[in-house]
């Protein structure tokens, strides 16, 4: 019978065996995707009978008003900002995420605890140490990476609307202006997104690939795993 | 993920010129008195002072107290909002002073999460793990207090207790103020280990508060940098960035400090 882990000790007084839900994750780099397969996913599943519930970075209740604060004025420390962002993490799963494992959702997350870990090794944090703040985080049924490498990122990003700020870890910054840092950065990222792939077994997508083709994959993946047997409550 | 790594708090010691003295203990130990009076002290001396205290960092303190005032901060999320507070005051305020030569006094350390935290059911391991990036401090005062002479300073002179700091959400007692005896009588007893594992100097604070402020005083005269009353370009002596070079060769006068680029 599947269950849910965390990957270290877990949440205080969490049973796990309540949880009945399914955990997907969408992750990849900024500006690669992710947004718009999670939008099209959750289309697809309701679709299918499944409810659907979806969440992000940033989005917590407690804390996201204050990053957005803290990323206005850049005036957090770098290491307080990767505990700002563990914090709303820790909040979304516990207040958004498990709920609605334990009413048996279909939890759908744009971006996990692995973007978060590698911006923070990316900012100078020492991988064991970020690793270990997040070993709280419960095991995902699936982690669908969305892989793309900057060179076709940047020309993506401009038709977007061009650079951001945070997106070109100009807060380090690693490089002269938005452009230079930006290729600097997210390469960083990328970098680390591809070992933490190796390490936790993502399943990789070429990002270049048409939106529908990857839509279908992703679907044609879901489904197969939700069709591969329901977690029953209180099953040990 | 891996479960948390061996290296914790306490393991790596960096060394810095400046010093850092912490002061622990339960509401109403009197530590925050005691850290007042060596603050004077340390300035009469000349040594430039730092006050860091604990939940102040200005960006995190709202969104602390709007988890507090909405009570929907669970063990996890109270421990890492406060971790997030901490360090960035330990990025913004205390590795720079220490950098500096300055003298460090903080209300509260990493300890007061580690009793907190771990009463809330926290685990022991990961705590210590999440503060791993805290420096070391020069030493450490555990204001021992017995529990009813705490309470008594605390509940004789103040109105109301908050949610959070009464232990509310552990759910011991429906009562405020039975809640907050038994959670302080917890905290009390993780004080206690962690006395013994990281080596905290113990101070009777039932003692009268001249008397304490004398042995703290005394405690850390050993660990002060050598020379009082000293000009910061002694402080910084040590640090070879700062150092003029050696071997400039003597300018007239009358030149001007520094020639301007045209």
């Amino acid at each position: 019978m599947r269950r849910f882990e965390s990957y270290g000790e877990g949440v205080p007084n969490l049973d796990l065996s309540e949880l009945s839900g399914w955990l997907i994750v969408v992750e990849g780099t900024d500006g690669v995707g992710r947004s718009t397969q999670v939008s099209r996913l959750r289309g697809v599943l309701e679709r299918m009978g499944y409810a659907v519930a979806e969440t992000g970075l940033s989005r917590s209740d407690l804390a996201s008003r204050g990053i957005r604060r803290a990323k206005e004025g850049n005036t957090l420390g770098s290491n307080a900002f990767n505990l700002f962002y563990a914090t709303d993490f820790a909040d979304r799963l516990e207040r958004q995420i498990l709920p609605a494992l334990r009413a048996g959702f279909v939890m759908l997350t744009d971006r996990y605890v692995y973007s978060l870990i590698a911006r923070a090794i990316v900012r100078g944090a020492d991988p064991d140490w970020i690793k270990s703040v997040f070993s709280f985080s419960l095991k995902p049924d699936a982690v669908f990476y969305l892989r793309i490498e900057v060179e076709d990122l940047v020309p993506r990003v401009l038709a977007e609307g061009g650079f951001d700020y945070w997106e070109s870890g100009m807060d380090l910054p690693m490089g002269e202006d938005l452009y230079d840092s930006f290729v600097n950065y997210q390469r960083k990222v990328i970098h680390e997104l591809d070992r933490l792939s190796a390490e936790y077994g993502f399943e990789t997508l070429d990002a270049t690939r048409p939106i529908d083709e990857n839509a279908e994959i992703l679907e044609e993946r879901i489904s197969r795993l939700l069709r591969s047997g329901s977690r029953v409550v209180g099953a040990t | 993920m891996n479960p948390v790594s061996e290296r914790r708090f306490g393991v790596n010691r960096r060394e810095y010129p400046g010093r850092l003295f912490v002061v622990e203990g339960i509401d109403g130990s009197g530590k925050s008195t005691q850290l007042t009076l060596l603050a004077q002290f340390l300035r009469g001396k000349g040594y430039p002072v730092i006050f860091s205290e604990w939940n102040s960092s200005p960006i995190v303190k709202t969104t602390t107290s709007r988890g507090k005032k909405r009570k929907i901060l669970t063990p996890i999320t109270f421990s890492l909002i406060h971790a997030t507070d901490f360090s960035d005051r330990i990025e913004r305020e205390i590795i720079p002073a220490l950098k500096a030569g300055g003298i460090v006094l903080a209300d509260r350390y990493v300890y007061t999460a580690f009793a907190r935290d771990c009463v809330r059911g926290v685990d022991r391991g990961w705590v210590r793990s999440l503060y791993r990036f805290a420096p070391v401090p020069t030493m450490s005062f555990y204001f021992r207090t017995p529990l009813d002479i705490a309470l008594k300073r605390i509940l004789s002179g103040r109105p109301k207790l908050k949610w959070y700091e009464a232990g509310m959400d552990l759910e011991l007692h429906s009562d405020v103020i039975d809640s907050y005896v038994l959670f302080q009588r917890r905290i009390l007893e993780e004080y206690e280990l962690l006395v013994e594992e990281f080596n905290l100097s113990v101070m009777d604070a039932t003692l009268p508060v001249e008397i304490q402020q004398k042995q703290l005083r005394d405690a850390i005269r050993p660990f002060l940098p050598k020379r009082e009353r000293v000009a910061p370009e002694t402080w910084l002596a040590g640090d070879p960035r700062l150092a003029k070079p050696a071997a400039a060769p003597a300018a007239p006068t009358t030149a001007p400090a520094r020639e301007v680029g045209r």
